[in-house]
């Protein structure tokens, strides 16, 4: 008789994603830990990958079923290019239509009750517009202008919903990133200090190198030398 | 001389290179009475002459809807249309279950260009014997292709289809360049003056002229027989001044550019 090959539980994980549209389009953060249980074993994986010049994907939850994903989608880039007549880029895929498939095939594994264990963002621009939402595990598709996966949707966007604005300035909304990201470094024990913002604007798609944010911990009673 | 030798099977071809068989389908389209296409920037259109086979049976229909986006005109065998219909209606249903968005024309008008091939070369099967003229508006854009029973399908600005046609298709060809620019209302008084050159001796009557349009903020509609009289009314109001100026005009014969995308 064959094994059963399914999925039973996430075994590398990625901890949460942060999205916050602003003014001239949206931005995206997480940290670039994989982690295998409690060990901080991949310290530099990323877990924002762009997908078309105008669209990025970001994923919370098991990362080989994350980098599946993104192979899926590649590949649905590439067979709608043939499709599309005029060859431009511009009319391909649009975000919020591979967002809609994702969700689709998300579903359709959830249904056979063998899941692609993730929580996945989807932000891009499309008409002028921003669109951005999640797809997760159960198939459940949602936008929002504020989004938070794992961990995040606990921590990060309470502190989001204060302080979003429509239409705030870039530098308002990478503050309230770092915030978030550092709060998540606090509290989130399946998180490294190091981060990387995926930025989408009319231009385009721009992901950064890892970055390290600074935390305190004067006020920990553990620190060096100190019982 | 050669012809009977080669054309009784699909899958072989005469000595010039030709499939016989499939002219043959397209002989079938070039008999069902005529279906016309035209467009502008923000508006496509169709218009039909529906045939009764005589006084006591309804007008034989010829225009359908596909998506709220697209629809087509047919000219040719009707029970072969139902199929081809039925399989754009499940690509554009699927398309917008899958990807939330409207099916974009040219690629559904591909996929039923493939699908037509696959007749044409496959033992037991037989070409599709209908020409369509598929209208549709998505990408901020109007199109009008259209499918034959080879599997060719190209792009127009406009064109006709069905017996008479050619009457239909030397109006267009005069017409074409101002189209682009038009209004609603007078792209399909020119549609309505085409299919009047295409009708020979049959009166046009809200009966049995078909008239369906799509566009910017313009879902695909079949006009009501009322409206189609309302557009047959203004083409006799201006009938008598057409005639004065047809007598005055050096008619030139220009070549119709049509944009055409051989599909391979």
């Amino acid at each position: 008789m064959q094994p059963k090959k399914k999925t039973l539980r996430p075994i590398v994980t990625g901890s949460s994603v942060l999205g916050i549209k602003y003014k001239d389009g949206v931005i995206l953060a997480s940290d670039t830990l994989g982690s295998y249980g409690s060990l901080a074993r991949f310290r530099d994986i990323r877990r924002i990958v762009p997908i078309t010049k105008h669209t990025v994907i970001g994923g919370t939850g098991e990362f080989s079923d994350f980098q599946e994903i993104t192979k899926i989608l590649r590949q649905k880039i590439i067979e709608n290019q043939e499709l599309v007549e005029s060859g431009k880029e511009e009319d391909e895929l649009l975000p919020s239509e591979i967002h809609s498939y994702l969700s689709r095939v998300l579903y359709g594994r959830r249904n056979k009750f063998n899941p692609l264990w993730n929580d996945v963002v989807v932000a891009g621009f499309e008409k002028g517009k921003v669109h951005m939402g999640t797809v997760d595990l159960w198939g459940s598709y949602f936008e929002d202008d504020i989004i938070a996966t794992g961990y995040g949707t606990y921590f990060a966007l309470p502190l989001m919903r204060k302080a979003y604005k429509k239409d705030m300035e870039r530098d308002k909304a990478l503050e309230v990133l770092r915030d978030c990201l550092t709060v998540l470094f606090y509290r989130d024990c399946r998180t490294i200090n190091r981060y990387v913002f995926a930025e989408i604007t009319k231009e385009g798609v721009n992901i950064t190198d890892p970055v390290e944010i600074e935390t305190k911990w004067e006020i920990a009673d553990w620190q060096e030398g100190k019982l | 001389m050669f012809r009977t030798q080669y054309d009784s099977d699909i899958s072989i071809y005469s000595p010039e290179g030709r499939l016989y068989q499939i002219e043959y389908a397209m002989q079938a389209v070039a008999q069902g009475s005529t279906a016309l296409g035209l467009k502008s920037k923000t508006h496509a259109v169709v218009v039909t002459l529906m045939r009764s086979s005589d006084e006591l049976s309804s007008h034989q229909r010829k225009i359908f809807k596909v998506d709220g986006h697209m629809g087509i005109a047919i000219s040719g065998l009707t029970a072969d249309a139902r199929v081809l219909l039925k399989f754009m209606r499940n690509e554009t249903l699927h398309h917008k279950f899958v990807y939330g968005s409207d099916l974009p024309t040219g690629e559904v008008v591909s996929s039923l260009a493939m699908k037509s091939q696959r007749n044409t070369q496959r033992w037991g099967r037989r070409p599709y014997g209908v020409g369509l003229l598929v209208i549709g508006y998505d990408g901020d854009k109007t199109h009008l292709y259209q499918t034959s029973p080879s599997g060719n399908c190209f792009s127009y600005y406009a064109q006709a289809i069905g017996s008479r046609s050619q009457s239909a298709r030397t109006y267009l060809e005069k017409n074409f360049k101002e189209f682009p620019e038009l209004g609603l209302e007078e792209l399909v008084l020119h549609g309505v003056k085409a299919l009047k050159e295409s009708s020979g001796k049959e009166t046009l009557t809200k009966l049995n002229v078909g008239i369906a349009v799509v566009g910017k903020e313009q879902k695909f509609e079949i006009l009501k027989p009322n409206k189609v009289q309302s557009y047959l009314d203004q083409i006799l109001q201006t009938e008598g001044e057409i005639e004065i100026e047809n007598e005055n005009e050096n008619e030139k014969d220009e070549e119709a550019e049509t944009l055409e995308l051989k599909l391979d």
